[in-house]
């Protein structure tokens, strides 16, 4: 039975996380968990997050967990970044006056702006980015299996992010202009949206996770 | 193309049993929160929310026991209002699988308990939900007021301001409803949802006043909410979920289908 670890570091709702992980693979083994050596030895590896960046890369620092993430990275297991555990993995975050990442990825997560227009209707764009947006896969990869190109996925986010080597990028979305909304490079993939309340595509995504090998 | 447009079934849950008789030809048990909310979810509701109307406090951890049950199985967002006072409340609910909180009066008697809970738990699942009612005379500029008991107790506070004030305070999305609409079936007071909406940051819930398709549209096109929430119309199986998104659809609106 392989085991999958979702890293609690006390930053919002892991249950949901944990429960569509269950739900999308019944052989899977599921731990909620800030033990360093329980996640080291996870077949793979889950780095949610949900509220304020500077609080989650707080607690992940306080907790040691920094170390234990770039440990996973370079181990080459699969390790799935959701939402802020996706922001946390980038260089900086101009949320809460500026706040250092865990730097694994260059680039910038920046904030989409109180004046954010449709540019085609001209209509203004609410704040957060809330809601079910299309995911554009920018190209083939096993995350993406059993995926329709440009279906919905549930987003609720402020700040997005922005990487420096836009090759790392794996889909996009629309609001407002076109931004990266899923990363992947080697053993790592991360996701802006929320795959736990994306429905049968959010399971399926986790599915995929769950048989991924790690390589693209 | 981008966001949708999003069509929230609410149910009211009386000490973790759904109330208001929703009406599935086949389902087997009204009554149960959870297959209620599966069947939704089925259908395409893009998030259900719950409505806690349980009198006593005492039997509020039912309510948990119902999220819990529900966000096992069901994988889209869940919202959770009524009876949530303190900081604890909302930590219950999220922990036990809510996305977000619904604050309706404490928030009238204690606006610091938002900026509280947003600080604490983030915007993103913080939901103020605002009861409004119509207080200007015909000819007079339109006004509105909070109303708290259901509606029968003014605040003298204009919604407008109310909800502005509410998002600095770190709301997230405002759910707004009419108590002049709510249980008319005459539509939305779409005066008042463009009023708000146009007025604040943050995505706006048109609520109160649903009897047909027609209207849920009307609050996307005329009342420019960014979602919209009914109970009767898809409780008595009047009208699907997917019914509704078409004829969204049909108006010009993006939906997730």
């Amino acid at each position: 039975m392989s085991n999958v670890a979702v890293i609690d570091y006390g930053m919002g709702n892991l249950h949901s996380v944990a429960k569509a992980l269950e739900h999308a693979s019944p052989d899977t083994n599921v731990l909620v968990t800030a033990d360093h050596e329980q996640i080291l030895n996870a077949d793979r590896v889950v780095l949610p997050g949900v509220g304020a960046i500077r609080d989650c890369v707080g607690e992940i620092q306080r907790l040691g967990l920094d170390h234990i993430v770039k440990n996973v990275v370079d181990s080459g297991k699969p390790l799935l970044g959701v939402c802020v555990g996706m922001q946390v993995l980038m260089t900086f975050s101009a949320e809460n006056e500026g706040t250092q990442c865990l730097d694994i990825f260059s680039g910038q997560v920046d904030y989409f702006g109180d004046n954010l227009t449709d540019p085609a209707s001209g209509d203004r764009l609410k704040i957060p980015h809330m809601g079910w947006n299309q995911v554009t896969q920018s190209r083939e990869h096993p995350m993406w299996d059993n995926i329709d190109q440009d279906a919905r996925f549930y987003f609720v986010h402020s700040y997005y992010v922005k990487p420096e080597d836009e090759a790392i990028t794996a889909a996009t979305s629309n609001y407002g202009f076109r931004f990266t909304t899923a990363i992947d490079q080697d053993n790592v993939f991360a996701v802006q949206f929320h795959p736990e309340k994306s429905q049968h595509d959010g399971l399926q995504l986790y599915k995929n996770f769950l048989n991924w090998n790690g390589k693209s | 193309m981008g966001l949708a447009k999003r069509i929230i079934p609410c149910l009211d849950v009386d000490n973790g049993r759904v109330v208001k008789g929703v009406q599935f030809v086949d389902i087997r048990d009204a009554g149960d929160p959870v297959e209620v909310a599966r069947r939704y979810d089925e259908q395409g509701a893009d998030e259900i929310t719950f409505l806690d109307i349980t009198a006593s406090s005492d039997d509020r951890e039912t309510m948990v026991h119902v999220v819990e049950e529900v966000a096992g199985q069901v994988f889209i967002p869940l919202t959770v209002g009524g009876g949530i006072r303190k900081v604890e409340d909302i930590r219950r609910m999220l922990n036990a699988g809510a996305d977000k909180v619904a604050i309706n009066t404490a928030a009238v008697f204690n606006p610091e308990f938002v900026r509280e809970a947003s600080e604490k738990f983030g915007a993103q699942c913080i939901v103020v939900a605002i009861d409004a009612k119509k207080v200007s005379d015909e000819g007079e500029p339109l006004r509105w007021e909070i109303f708290t008991h259901g509606g029968r107790k003014p605040t003298g506070i204009d919604a407008i301001e109310w909800a502005q004030k509410m998002v600095d305070y770190g709301a997230g999305e405002i759910l707004l409803t009419s108590m002049d609409r709510d249980g008319t079936k005459i539509g939305f007071d779409l005066d008042l949802t463009r009023a708000i909406s146009d007025a604040v940051t943050v995505p706006v819930i048109a609520s109160g006043g649903v009897g047909n398709l027609d209207h849920l549209s009307e609050g996307v096109t005329k009342g420019h909410a960014d979602a919209v929430l009914a109970a009767s119309i898809f409780h008595f199986g009047e009208y699907s979920i997917a019914e509704a998104k078409q004829n969204m659809a049909d108006h010009g609106i993006e939906v997730r289908v």
